[in-house]
């Protein structure tokens, strides 16, 4: 292939080196259309599940008109988007209004270019991967805050600093649970991350959400939940105080990016749970079950590990869904308070406790047990149960100092009834 | 290996915003314009706008911006810590502990002053 190429360019008279970094921006900008198309087409599937999902609890139909059981009713939403008139007022800041959906919208896709979908379908193998999902990540506010800044509207302003001080809150215990994940890994390496999670062979029980202390992935989840702004840390967008928050002002197309980049931060988030936590392509039970029946097509098991993912990511969607269908709003103090008073100790203290298993892990010359029919270490499990217990205790102790400011509060109501 | 493939990053953040920017272009260019004086006020839930829109925001941003600066660069050290830990072994995470601890201090120094309570 590059000789065709090299070739081609010395008939035209252009240097090789033109070549090469003309191949090198298709071959970025082919990357770019195939994620971009994945992406559109899980962000159009999951507003129609979401629809779908809400208007099943809430006992209606949802979509069902345009296409087979409303598949494409988000199609034609998008369409009637494109086609809207797009409102500009003439005391808006033009700039930073356009720019803001941009600036959304721009990080959102670049994150699916790093997350593995199978060992060999992974846009960019990045040595630190997992640093810069999270800076990509948080990059999406600086959308928030200007869109606020330039809508003129004091909706908008108030929702774009409500998303700036939430996103940065839960930014700190997303980022220090997903450390511990990378300190047992021993790598920032996504592939590798997934790779070592697998490699104990235990399948279910050695991936991270059970083999660290399941409070990492807890952590995670919710904090995931708050940095993609959904139900019940949808504070910035609450449509009861806020009318819908940064978005207030906006329209067309541009509100459409925005609809667009929320839902795919949504299953980017999910996808990354997927592979830091939950063994990312492999099955669990324990690499594939393609290649445990030895059938040994590369194609097959490619197919198997996408299965496998896409599965776990979209479990993790229909998830943050029917707590969207279940959960009421949090007030602004709780919100804050949450995250700076019980999430973020907490997860400090979970690294640590991450990193005590770690070092038991890490043990040699133990007596081993046998256990869902392989060895395990007498060491780690006995770590494993004392910091069970100890977070257990912790957990109660966080409880019984956040139990005694609310009963005061409840005996007052009653005293005044 | 750390430094490979951020150039595919930086060509595939910019297609990213060309094409966000191309899709507001075509909905510019396919778009009905008919703006008119009621349209161009901004929404205040149907009263009549008053007084500046970029109102000054609560101080308290500013504090928990500060604490989060805080946090972040102390996560930032943590990255390096845990991709080597097993390299670094006890010692390690002795040191780290105290360096966590001191961190954390400031928490409740911050907590106690009231600067995490919203009100």
């Amino acid at each position: 292939m590059e000789n065709i190429i090299s070739n081609l360019f010395k008939m035209i008279g252009l240097p090789t080196e033109v070549a090469y970094i003309l191949a090198f921006f298709a071959a970025a900008g082919l990357l770019f259309f195939v994620l971009s198309l994945v992406g559109q087409v899980a962000v159009v599937f999951m507003v129609l599940m979401e629809r779908k999902i809400l208007a099943w609890i809430t006992q209606r139909k949802g979509p069902n008109r345009v296409g087979p059981w409303g598949l494409l009713q988000t199609v034609a939403d998008g369409v009637k988007l494109l086609f809207k008139e797009d409102i500009m007022m003439p005391h808006q800041d033009k700039l930073l209004f356009t720019l803001a959906p941009v600036l959304f919208f721009a990080p959102t896709f670049v994150i699916y270019a790093l997350i593995p979908f199978t060992d060999q379908l992974l846009g960019i193998n990045l040595g630190l991967g997992l640093l810069f999902v999270f800076a990509l990540s948080s990059l999406g506010v600086v959308g928030m805050v200007l869109a606020g800044w330039g809508s003129n509207n004091k909706y908008s302003l108030l929702g774009g600093m409500r998303s700036a001080s939430q996103a940065i809150s839960y930014e700190i215990p997303l980022v220090l649970s997903a450390l511990a994940v990378a300190l047992a890994a021993g790598s920032l390496n996504i592939r590798e991350i997934v790779e070592t999670q697998n490699a104990g062979g235990f399948g279910l029980f050695s991936w991270y959400a059970i083999s660290l202390l399941p409070l990492t992935f807890v952590i995670f989840w919710i904090s995931s939940i708050a940095e993609v702004n959904r139900i019940p840390f949808d504070l910035p967008e609450a449509e009861s105080e806020l009318v819908s928050g940064y978005n207030t002002e906006y329209s067309g197309m541009k509100f459409a990016l925005f609809f667009l980049a929320e839902y795919a931060s949504l299953f980017g988030m999910s996808a990354l749970m997927a592979v830091l936590f939950f063994g990312g392509y492999y099955s669990p039970f324990g690499g594939l079950i393609t290649q445990n029946l030895g059938i040994d097509i590369p194609v097959v098991h490619q197919l198997e590990m996408a299965t496998w993912i896409i599965t776990k990511t979209y479990i993790f969607i229909a998830l943050a869904m029917l707590i969207r269908g279940t959960l009421p709003r949090l007030k602004p103090d709780q919100l804050m308070g949450f995250s700076w008073k019980f999430l973020i100790p907490l997860s400090l203290v979970n690294l640590f406790m991450v990193a005590i298993l770690k070092m038991a892990w890490l043990q040699e010359n133990i007596p081993t047990i046998p256990l869902f029919g392989r060895e395990i270490s007498v060491c780690y499990l006995g770590t494993y149960a004392a910091l069970f217990l100890l977070l257990i205790a912790t957990l109660a102790g966080f409880g019984s100092i956040f139990k005694r400011k609310v009963v005061p509060h409840i005996q007052l109501q009653q005293r005044t009834v | 290996m750390y430094t490979q493939g951020f150039g595919v990053l930086l060509i595939l953040f910019l297609c990213s915003i060309i094409f966000a920017l191309s899709t507001i272009l075509i909905s510019w260019i396919v778009n009905p314009k008919a703006p008119n004086p009621l349209k161009n006020t901004p929404y205040e839930s149907g009263m009549n706008p008053f007084g500046e829109a970029h109102i000054k925001f609560d101080v308290k941003f500013y504090l928990y911006a500060l604490l989060f600066i805080l946090f972040d660069i102390e996560a930032m050290f943590l990255f390096p810590w845990a991709a080597s830990f097993v390299n670094l072994g006890l010692l390690g995470l002795f040191e780290m502990f105290i360096f966590i601890a001191i961190l954390f201090l400031g928490l409740v120094y911050a907590w106690r002053r009231k600067a995490l309570d919203w009100q």
